[in-house]
C-alpha cells in the first residue's frame, strides 16, 4: 500500500499550527503551537476534554478548515483543500439520506469514475465485510446508530483512502455497538493497515484503540503530552496496566477540565 | 373483530356531523323555510350534479367509443378545461421558478441581486394581476395562464431558495471529502437534500394555481369549472352553482392526494414524510 511504501515519511506532519477564530466576543485561540507527526499505518487518538480544539485540528487535517498559521503535510502534500486522500468519519455519520446503503458506500467511487462493474465488486465486498450485505438497499432512516456508522466507514473505505480521519464517530452510540465498533475498526485497521486519527473524549476508548495518546490542553488547544500505549492487543479495560494508563491520562485530562471550568466561571478566555 | 367493530364506530364517528348537517339542510329547504335559488335542497343538488356530469346523448357508436362518450358530459369537459389551464400554467411557473431559486439559493450574489425584487413582488397575490393581465394578453387563455403561473411561481421559488440554504453543511463536507467536485455536488447533493423543501413548495404552488385557475376562469375564459358556476349564477341555478363548487371541491382534494403520494414516493428516504 501507498502508505507504508512512504516508508520513513510522517503520513502527516503538523508544523507550529494556530488556529484563532474570531467571532462576536472576540478572538479565541482553538489551537496554538502544535506539532504532531503521525507514521504511516499509526493509529493516534486526540483526546482531550470539549473545547480543547480536537476537532478543530482534525477539521484542519481535513483541510475543510485551514490554520491560521503553520503548516499541515499529509501524504507528502501541503493540505490546502478537503480530498479523498484524508477520508472522513463524522460523529453524525453524514450519511446522504436520500441514497441507500449501497449508493451511499459507492458514491466516493462514482466520483473517482471507477468502472460500474469494479464498483460493484468493491461495494459488494465492503457491505461484506462490515456485515451490511442485507442492508444494501434500505434508507439511512432505517439503520440504527451503529449500523449508520458502519455504513460511513464503509464509505470510506471504498475509495481506499491511505489513511481515516475519524471525529468522535462512536460517540453518539451506546457503550455495547460503540465496543462493537471499536473491535471493528481495530480489526479493519489490523487488515489494511490505514493510518488512522481518532478524536475522541473517552478516555478509555483512547487506551483501548491507540498506538499513542495525543492529549490536550484546554484552550488554547496545544499537545499537552503524547501518551505511547505499548499494551499487546486484544487490550483488556479491566487489566490493570491498562487501568494504570487510565488513571495517568484521567490525571491529565482532569487538570484541564479544571481549567475549562475556571475559564467558565471567569467568563474570559484564558490565554 | 374488534378492530372492524371499532373501524365501524370510528367511520360512524365521522360520517355523523356531516349527515345532521345533510338532513338539517334538505329538511329547511323542504320545508319552505328558504327559497330554493337561495339554499338548492342537497337531494335537488345532487340530482342537478348527475345531469351536469352525465353525457348529453345517448350512446351512438358512430361516435366512437364508449370510454368518448362517458367522458361527453358537460363536466368532463369542464374539469378538463380546468385541470389543463392548472396544468400548463403550473408547468410555466415551475419552469420559472425552479432554475431561479436553485441559482438564488445556491450563489449568494444571485440571491443579493434578485432578493429584493421578489420581496416586493411575492406578497402580491396573483388576483391582482387580473386588470393587468387582460391589458397585457386580452381575454381567453393568455391571461389564464399567466395568472395561473405567477400563482405556482412564488411559493416554488421561495422553498427552493429556502431548500437549497438550508442544506445541511455535514452533507457538503462529506461530499467534498469524497471528491465531489462542485457540479455533482449541486445535483446529487444540494438538490436532493433541499427536496423536501421544494416538493413542499410544489404542492403549494400547485394549490394557488388551483385557486388562481377558477379566478381566472370566471373573468376571463368561457369553459371550465369556474365559468360554470358564473355562468350558472346568471340563470339562478344555485343548485348547480353548488354541484359546480362540490366539482372544484372533488378535484381539489383528488389533486392533493395524488401530489401527496407523489411526495411520499419521491421522499420516501425522508424522516418526517407526512402522512
Amino acid at each position: 500500500m501507498a502508505a507504508s511504501v512512504a516508508g520513513a515519511a510522517p503520513a502527516i506532519q503538523v508544523r507550529g499550527v494556530r488556529k484563532v477564530f474570531s467571532g462576536s466576543e472576540g478572538e479565541v485561540v482553538a489551537l496554538d503551537g502544535i506539532d504532531l507527526d503521525v507514521e504511516p499505518g499509526e493509529l493516534v487518538c486526540l483526546l482531550g476534554p470539549s473545547g480543547c480544539g480536537k476537532s478543530t485540528l482534525l477539521n484542519a487535517i481535513a483541510g475543510f478548515s485551514p490554520p491560521t498559521s503553520g503548516t499541515i503535510v499529509a501524504n507528502g502534500r501541503a493540505v490546502t483543500a478537503p480530498g479523498p486522500d484524508r477520508a472522513m468519519v463524522f460523529q453524525e455519520y453524514a450519511l446522504f439520506p436520500w441514497m441507500t446503503v449501497e449508493k451511499n458506500v459507492a458514491f466516493g467511487l462514482e466520483m473517482a469514475r471507477v468502472p460500474a462493474r469494479e464498483r460493484r465488486e468493491r461495494v459488494d465486498a465492503l457491505l461484506g465485510m462490515l456485515n451490511l450485505r442485507e442492508f444494501r438497499d434500505r434508507f439511512p432512516k432505517d439503520l440504527s446508530g451503529g449500523m449508520r456508522q458502519r455504513v460511513a466507514i464503509a464509505r470510506v473505505l471504498a475509495i481506499d483512502s491511505p489513511m481515516l480521519l475519524m471525529d468522535e464517530p462512536f460517540g453518539a452510540l451506546d457503550a455495547l455497538t460503540r465496543r462493537n465498533l471499536q473491535d471493528e475498526l481495530l480489526r479493519i485497521w489490523a487488515k489494511l493497515r490505514k493510518t488512522i486519527v481518532f478524536v475522541t473524549h473517552g478516555i478509555e476508548e483512547s487506551i483501548y484503540l491507540a498506538d499513542r495518546v495525543v492529549v490536550m490542553t484546554y484552550r488554547p488547544g496545544t499537545v499537552k503530552r503524547i501518551v505511547p500505549v505499548t499494551l499487546p492487543r486484544p487490550r483488556d479495560p479491566a487489566a490493570p496496566e491498562f487501568n494504570a494508563l487510565k488513571r495517568e491520562i484521567s490525571q491529565m485530562v482532569m487538570e484541564e477540565q479544571a481549567r475549562h471550568a475556571q475559564a467558565e466561571v471567569g467568563g474570559a478566555t484564558a490565554d | 373483530m374488534k378492530t372492524a367493530r371499532s373501524h365501524a364506530a370510528r367511520l360512524a364517528r365521522q360520517l355523523l356531523v356531516p349527515a345532521i348537517v345533510l338532513v338539517a339542510w334538505e329538511g329547511i329547504s323542504r320545508a319552505g323555510w328558504v327559497s330554493p335559488i337561495i339554499l338548492p335542497a342537497p337531494s335537488q343538488v345532487l340530482v342537478r350534479w348527475i345531469d351536469y356530469a352525465r353525457p348529453l346523448a345517448p350512446y351512438d357508436p358512430a361516435e366512437g367509443s364508449r370510454l368518448r362518450w362517458l367522458f361527453s358530459g358537460e363536466l368532463p369537459h369542464d374539469a378538463l378545461a380546468s385541470l389543463i389551464r392548472v396544468a400548463g400554467g403550473f408547468a410555466v411557473g415551475a419552469v420559472l421558478a425552479l432554475p431561479l431559486g436553485l441559482l438564488m439559493g445556491a450563489k449568494p450574489i444571485v440571491y443579493e441581486l434578485m432578493n429584493p425584487l421578489v420581496q416586493i413582488l411575492r406578497p402580491i397575490p396573483p388576483i391582482a394581476y387580473i386588470p393587468l393581465a387582460i391589458l397585457w394578453f386580452g381575454l381567453g387563455n393568455p391571461p389564464a395562464f399567466f395568472l395561473i403561473s405567477l400563482g405556482a411561481f412564488f411559493p416554488i421559488l421561495m422553498n427552493t431558495i429556502a431548500g437549497v440554504r438550508n442544506v445541511d453543511a455535514i452533507y457538503v463536507r462529506a461530499a467534498r471529502n469524497l471528491g465531489a467536485s462542485e457540479w455533482t455536488l449541486f445535483w446529487r447533493v444540494m438538490v436532493p437534500a433541499a427536496m423536501p423543501y421544494i416538493l413542499a413548495g410544489v404542492r403549494i404552488g400547485f394549490g394557488v394555481a388551483f385557486i388562481v385557475v377558477i379566478v381566472a376562469e370566471m373573468i376571463a375564459v368561457n369553459s371550465g369549472l369556474g365559468y360554470r358556476i358564473l355562468e350558472a349564477r346568471e340563470y339562478f341555478w344555485s343548485d348547480k352553482v353548488i354541484a359546480g363548487m362540490i366539482s372544484i371541491g372533488l378535484a381539489g382534494l383528488g389533486i392533493d392526494v395524488g401530489m401527496n403520494s407523489l411526495n411520499a414516493w419521491l421522499l420516501r428516504w425522508h424522516r418526517g414524510v407526512e402522512g
